[in-house]
């Protein structure tokens, strides 16, 4: 692109860059068609915007702040835990539900944020694995509180505003999983344009300029941290509510390493690169759910490899250096 | 007598057992030009490196103004007015040049937490960034992405970011070096224009520059200061001559 | 008479020295470049499949193996590290994890493909079973070789760390890269060489370990976690650092198995981030 942008003032500029581009309205109405085209699918558009909101929160550390985590399912996996056991014992009331799931993942984010932002590398991906793996043991041996490999039994949800019951064929599951998606997306599309996005990008960027302009990069790792951990929570406990289930899955090492190759699939950095990832990788593992594990895990190698090598910043990255050069022209 | 803007007080620094600062006492005055010269490896940028915190001295003290600012990290040192540029581009390469230097003066503003409000919302940050690169005529390149620009741009980028900090004091690793013959004009006359209550220290290796700019040199080799004055004085001391003997001229 | 504590500890140190072989060629590689390569033990897999091969359809005996499987894997790792690693040593840690991991998730399905996915068993030579007895004891000869091999392994290694040229080239790199190169040594091929001796190491360990913890297409990523742990536990770069911390990781597994089932891995994965809070750099390590 050449410097030739017109008389576009800089305060113009920055601030489109935060409008909304057609092709995310486009985007945002097209997760309306499962109702009218799929309504067979409602479960499993359900499960996609749980996982969508899941990687939309790794997004936020991993492609806004640079920060690898190995071990993200453990906030999902707390979220899921927390509301599964909120409605076991007693409150069944979602959207409450939801906000407690939610505040205790990101207590336990805030927590555990002290440690994150104090490394880097490969002790910091190994310290991430290692906490995760912690996480996932301790669910596995409190049988008595998360129901250990059984997985937590005895969830009744309340009907949604006391209306929407969650029924059989998943009317009110994408409702109300796609609604959270779509609103927590407006405030994380508002924090990454934010002057705190800015910052994160900066982290990410150059980690040693940062303090040489007088940032506190630790301070700005914690709070990113923080929301990823209660948007993650959040995810979960809407899991936990739709399908009225919790088991260690949720909190497992395979969840936290699927996050990632979705995000990396789609595009870590843009926004919409978890979603996206989300989307193709859930319907290619349900269109692919009759082969071995090992086979499936075949291809994500394989896929892995390619974007590496290839593509280096997942399906959008590659569409937007594809369009780039073809405005060039 | 007021308190010089940054002085240093018996900085020591080793590496193992390789010294790579021994007891270095340097007082800039406000408002001075000071050049730092040295052969390669005689520890300039090493001495930038602890005056802002980037490194541990083993010994010594460092004092912004009156404030002892050795226990303090970068970032402390920055917002009490010490900035630096880097002698290797140190940049945001996916920021553009209006972004970088927007972030740099929201941060000292203290603004960089704010996460729901625009960046576009805050419109004396932009144009706070917007001067400071229409002054060192980054302006008209603001909007492209830094890795894309030409390295002289970049080199003022460098300066743009750290003048974004408003420092008191602002320390130069070679602000030109690996600049193109055409392009280094820019770089210095972005220098020559800071402002006078500025107090400025450069490391530099071309001498002709050094004589332009700066009104007191410091000679250091191998770690320590070896000797320092007005670059009259400099030009005519036969052991400078001979430590740089045989050395060539590096950009 | 020994009490059994002693028969622990035993088999503890022994399953300690086969994770040392394990490890230790992916603790050097890593402090030497920064080179996070999770496909190490997709390496270390490759060698007991080697191995069995040999062993069951070519009838070799099992100790003609073992070098084998060490070149086997060597091998393989130039042709990686020549065709994809090299690409990426500069690049960023994301970068490397994926591409490691994806190359393990390919080799686990080929071994499935090729080898099935049940265990494999493989002959050890009449040599090497059952035990013998000491002060009451019954120490397992393969365990007894195991641990001798991994001492000659340890030997030659810093031997040859510390006398030969090639060594002390790699110590250089290691302590200072950017300093190395400037002495003039080719940083890139000291990194390919030791790459290829780390992953033979691997291979080597892959087959030894078929007797002790079984071989099936798992293995890759089974082992890969307790090799992780030991390198950032021992610290990278170190080759002390992973032989102390096989044994602390082989001893406490064993340790835990016998006398504390239900801790299970919670104190391994406790004792690592513990560690790695208190030196981010290992026990060992350096920076």
């Amino acid at each position: 692109m050449t410097a030739n942008t017109v008389a576009i003032s800089p305060q113009g500029y920055l601030q489109a860059q935060s409008r909304w581009h057609p092709l995310e309205f486009a985007f945002w109405l097209a997760t309306l068609l499962p109702f009218v085209l799929f309504p067979d699918y409602l479960s499993l558009a359900s499960q996609i915007a749980i996982t969508a909101l899941f990687a939309l929160s790794l997004d936020i550390i991993l492609g806004y702040a640079g920060i690898v985590s190995l071990g993200h399912a453990a906030f999902f996996g707390i979220g899921a835990y927390s509301a599964g056991l909120l409605s076991k014992y007693g409150w069944g009331e979602p959207l409450s539900g939801l906000i407690i799931a939610a505040t205790v993942a990101g207590l336990v984010g805030f927590a555990v944020s002290f440690i994150i932002s104090r490394f880097r590398h490969f002790t910091l991906i190994m310290i991430t694995l290692g906490l995760g793996l912690l996480a996932f043991e301790a669910a596995n041996r409190a049988h008595w509180l998360t129901g250990g490999s059984d997985g937590l039994q005895g969830i009744s949800m309340w009907p949604v505003l006391g209306l929407f019951r969650f029924d059989l064929y998943g009317y009110t599951a994408y409702t109300y999983s796609l609604a959270t998606l779509f609103l927590v997306f407006l405030g994380v599309r508002r924090l990454i344009n934010s002057p705190f996005g800015l910052a994160l990008r900066g982290i990410r960027e150059n980690w040693v300029r940062m303090p040489a302009i007088g940032a506190d990069s630790r301070a700005h790792i914690r709070k990113a941290f923080t929301i990823a951990a209660a948007i993650a929570g959040l995810a979960g406990a809407v899991l936990a509510q739709t399908t009225e289930n919790v088991s260690l899955e949720s909190i497992s090492f395979q969840r936290s390493a699927d996050v990632l190759v979705m995000l990396v699939l789609g595009g870590a950095g843009r926004l919409y690169g978890g979603l996206i990832g989300a989307i193709i990788f859930m319907v290619a593992r349900d269109q692919f759910s009759g082969i071995a594990p090992q086979y499936w895990y075949f291809w994500i190698g394989v896929l892995l490899v390619t974007v590496v090598m290839v593509l280096p910043n997942g399906i959008l990255g590659g569409l937007s250096h594809f369009y780039a050069r073809r405005k060039r022209k | 007598m007021s308190a010089p803007a940054l002085s240093t007080r018996g900085l020591s620094k080793a590496f193992g057992s390789l010294p790579v600062a021994r007891d270095i006492a340097i007082n800039l005055p406000v408002g001075a030009r000071y050049a730092l010269i040295g052969p390669n490896g005689a520890g300039k940028t090493t001495l930038i490196n602890l005056m802002t915190g980037m490194l541990t001295p083993n010994a010594g003290q460092i004092l912004l103004g009156e404030e002892d600012i050795t226990a303090l990290g970068p970032q402390e040192r920055v917002r009490r007015g010490l900035a630096r540029t880097f002698q290797i581009n140190t940049l945001f390469a996916g920021l553009n040049a209006l972004e970088a230097v927007t972030l740099a003066v929201t941060e000292r503003r203290g603004r960089a937490g704010r996460f729901w409000r625009g960046v576009g919302s805050d419109s004396e940050t932009i144009d706070e960034a917007y001067d400071i690169l229409r002054k060192l005529k980054l302006g008209d390149s603001c909007y492209q992405v830094t890795r894309e620009l030409p390295y002289g741009r970049q080199r003022l980028l460098e300066i743009a970011l750290a003048l974004a900090t408003k420092p008191k004091v602002l320390l130069l690793d070679e602000p030109a070096a690996g600049v193109p013959p055409e392009e280094s004009g820019e770089v210095f006359e972005a220098v020559a224009g800071l402002s006078d209550d500025l107090t400025l220290l450069f490391i530099e290796h071309d001498m002709h520059v050094v004589f332009r700019f700066a009104s007191h040199i410091i000679v250091l080799v191998g770690g320590s200061i070896f000797t320092e004055g007005t670059p009259a004085e400099i030009a005519a001391d036969a052991g400078v001559r001979e430590v740089y003997l045989g050395k060539r001229k590096h950009g | 008479m020994l009490l059994p504590v002693f028969g622990v500890l035993f088999d503890g140190i022994a399953y300690g020295m086969l994770l040392f072989v394990l490890s230790v060629g992916l603790s050097v590689t890593l402090g030497l470049m920064n080179f996070v390569n999770l496909a190490h033990c997709a390496f270390a897999m490759l060698g007991g499949y080697v191995a069995i091969t040999l062993v069951n359809d070519f009838h070799w005996p099992f100790l003609g193996t073992l070098p084998a499987a060490f070149a086997a894997a060597a091998i393989v790792s130039v042709v990686f590290e020549r065709a994809l690693y090299r690409r990426l040593y500069r690049a960023s840690d994301l970068d490397q994890v994926l591409l490691t991991i994806g190359l393990a998730f390919i080799s686990v399905a080929v071994a499935a493909y090729v080898f099935g996915t049940t265990q494999q068993p493989v002959e050890t030579p009449a040599l090497l079973r059952g035990t013998i007895d000491i002060l009451g004891l019954g120490l397992g000869k393969y365990r007894l070789f195991l641990i001798g091999i991994a001492l000659a392994v340890t030997l030659l290694l810093v031997a040859g760390l510390e006398y030969t040229r090639f060594g002390a080239q790699v110590r250089a790199s290691v302590d200072n890269q950017r300093m190395a190169r400037g002495l003039g040594i080719d940083v890139d091929r000291t990194f390919a060489s030791t790459f290829a001796l780390g992953s033979g190491l691997a291979g080597l360990g892959g087959a030894l370990a078929i007797e002790i913890v079984g071989l099936d297409p798992n293995f890759a990523f089974t082992y890969l976690v307790y090799v992780l742990i030991i390198v950032s536990v021992g610290g990278l770069g170190s080759i002390a650092g992973s032989f102390a911390a096989a044994i602390l990781i082989g001893v406490s597994d064993v340790a835990g198995k016998y006398y504390a089932p239900e801790l299970g891995a919670f104190l391994i994965y406790l004792v690592m981030v513990a560690v790695l809070m208190w030196r981010p750099a290992g026990l060992f390590g350096r920076r």
